[in-house]
């Protein structure tokens, strides 16, 4: 900044001398931030590359040094193999439709309770509200084995419903994510909603969900992303493998597809079938994912 | 007058109603799948319990059982208590770091940003398999890497010294675009007329980080702190893929240990014993975390 205003009174022929040396050294600095960010970008892509390179070739292919980036010859054979070592596209669905009926139940009760906390007078909110806000610090850990008692009880072992049935009841940080987005949301359209005498679900419906469409994306963005990416539900509730998601269908791929070199090419095919969806989602979405745990973090 | 008042308590009457409708799926929720199995799971950890026969009291020996007989539940205990101070730490030392380089006024900053989130968002269960794949002691990018400069690389996760920092290292990889994006999202927040008065007072780049930057952070890092500790120490996925808690026990951790005993042996009450553990530990560091952030946390 000082800089900047030196610069721009002319006649100091001395501090221009400075200034262009300060300027090199600005520039230098600058060249090195990128030379510094572009390696860790390359870090972070690079496994990535080298998952799609791995799962296009054969097995000699898989241990030649230098490796071949793009393999010469492709080899997708890997992907057929892949799908008649495992029934990969119901893994697939099954994620699917999880996932689906996850976020469509969390974004639902999540909404509505949010709604009702950040806009409704009811006695009890604050302290109802400050519990919610406690029970985030109880670990999964500790709930997982009565909850397994719970849903073992109803019977619910190896069906979906134990991993979709529970976020019909929301959560604790979406509502609170949601409280906030809502809150600020102008009371004079909840006021002249309300002279016309509607009621607090037409409120709800027909003004904050649509204005509140940013954060309640996110949300349901979330949700996908932990559903699609859940091992640990899938693993205690799910046994056959007509049922089971992708991610626990992997780790039994791996079982399948050998030990060997040959098995690299196969597993890395699955693995990228399984984090496709993921990488599409977040290319046309990917302000709502930023955006949306940004702000989490911020308020919380 | 006695007319429009009954009306508006009626009216206060079918708020209150209403709220408590759409309040009511998260405080089911929270009952059911919060309150009751943590004390459920209390109850459990004083029993001997396979699940198919009903519950036997068994008072204390859980814990006993664990704390002196049980060969490798303190040995977990320091994996996990390792494994969480070094992701968190090295996380929030490097996510600091980018997050500052990449708040300057850069080319390319929201492409780096949107670059490093794509691990975060990638299934753990396909990353893992896919690092496994890095980390092959024949055919991995490590190895060959290594063979270049002509060292022999080690047998990363079949090895007792690196398995645990090959998983540590992965997980930094994994996470750091989050840390990055929640702690661009605080440095943002700061108002930058701080800066310009410290550069009026002659501060430099350092002392502008030491003594603006960081204190006016320390909201965001406690933030980071928190939900890390509590994220890290029920880590599973990627040691569950990668090494299964091997080689020797050197990667297990505290969730796995769980797991199996719950869900593979069926001992139910030494895994609740397990999991009150677990939330004993997250409260009291959340707790210490809370009392020591008023030394160090500067609210604006």
């Amino acid at each position: 900044m000082s800089e900047q205003l030196v610069s721009k009174i002319p006649s100091m022929p001395r501090s221009g001398a400075q200034n262009t040396s300060a300027r090199m050294k600005k520039y230098t600095g600058r060249a090195s931030t990128h030379v510094l960010l572009i390696l860790v970008a390359v870090m972070m892509i690079f496994p990535l590359v080298w998952m799609l390179s791995v799962s296009l070739k054969t097995a000699p292919q898989q241990v030649k040094w230098p490796p071949q980036l793009i393999p010469n010859p492709f080899y997708p054979q890997n992907f057929v193999l892949l799908f008649s070592l495992s029934p990969m596209a119901t893994y697939m669905l099954n994620s699917a439709k999880i996932a689906i009926l996850s976020v469509i139940g969390m974004c639902l009760s999540s909404s509505l309770a949010g709604f009702a906390f950040a806009r409704m007078r009811f006695r009890g909110r604050n302290l109802i509200f400050g519990i919610l806000l406690a029970t985030m610090m109880i670990p999964y850990a500790t709930t997982v084995i009565p909850t397994f008692v719970i849903f073992r009880w109803l019977g619910w072992i190896n069906t979906h419903a134990p991993l979709i049935v529970p976020n019909f009841f929301g959560s604790a940080y979406t509502v609170f994510l949601l409280r906030q987005a809502y809150m600020s949301i102008p009371q004079d359209l909840v006021d002249a909603a309300e002279m016309d005498g509607a009621g607090f679900f037409y409120v709800w419906w027909n003004i904050f969900v649509p204005l509140g469409m940013p954060m309640l994306t996110t949300v349901a963005v979330l949700q996908f992303l932990g559903s699609w990416n859940d091992l640990f539900g899938p693993l205690i509730y799910l046994n056959s493998q007509m049922k089971m998601t992708v991610q626990i269908g992997l780790t039994f791929l791996r079982g399948r597809a050998g030990t060997g070199v040959e098995s690299v090419g196969i597993i890395m095919a699955g693995s990228l079938l399984g984090i496709l969806p993921m990488l599409l989602l977040y290319s046309f979405g990917q302000k709502y994912f930023i955006r949306g745990l940004a702000r989490a973090g911020l308020k919380g | 007058m006695p007319d429009k008042k009954a009306s508006l308590t009626g009216m206060r009457r079918r708020e209150e109603l209403t709220a408590w409708l759409f309040i009511s799926p998260i405080v089911l929720g929270i009952l059911i799948f919060q309150f009751y199995p943590t004390l459920f799971s209390f109850y459990i950890s004083f029993n001997q319990w396979n699940l198919l026969s009903p519950p036997k009291w068994i008072g204390l020996n859980n814990y006993v059982e664990l704390f002196t007989i049980d060969r490798f539940f303190k040995n977990t205990m320091i994996n996990t208590a390792t494994y969480a101070l070094a992701t968190v730490f090295a996380g929030l030392a490097l996510g600091l770091i980018f997050a500052v380089l990449l708040n300057q006024d850069i080319r390319g900053k929201y492409l780096y940003r949107a670059i490093y989130f794509v691990p975060v968002i990638a299934p753990t269960v396909a990353v893992a398999l896919l690092w496994q794949v890095l980390y092959d002691p024949n055919f991995g990018v490590f190895n060959g890497l290594l063979r270049m400069v002509g060292i022999h690389g080690p047998n990363w996760l079949g090895n007792t010294t690196w398995a645990m920092r090959s998983i540590i290292f992965e997980a930094i990889w994994a996470g750091l675009g989050f840390t990055i994006l929640i702690f661009l999202a605080g440095l943002q927040g700061i108002s930058q007329e701080y800066y310009e008065a410290a550069e009026i007072d002659g501060a430099n780049a350092l002392q502008k980080f030491f003594f603006i930057t960081m204190p006016l952070l320390s909201p965001t890092t406690f933030f980071l702190l928190v939900t890390g500790v509590i994220g890290s120490f029920q880590v599973f996925d990627i040691p569950f893929v990668m090494t299964g808690g091997g080689p020797a026990n050197s990667t297990q951790m505290v969730v796995m240990y769980l797991y199996n005993n719950a869900f593979v042996i069926q001992k139910m009450g030494l895994a609740a014993a397990v999991a009150f553990i677990v939330f004993v530990v997250i409260i009291i560091l959340t707790f210490l975390n809370f009392r020591i952030s008023k030394r160090w946390v500067f609210y604006e």
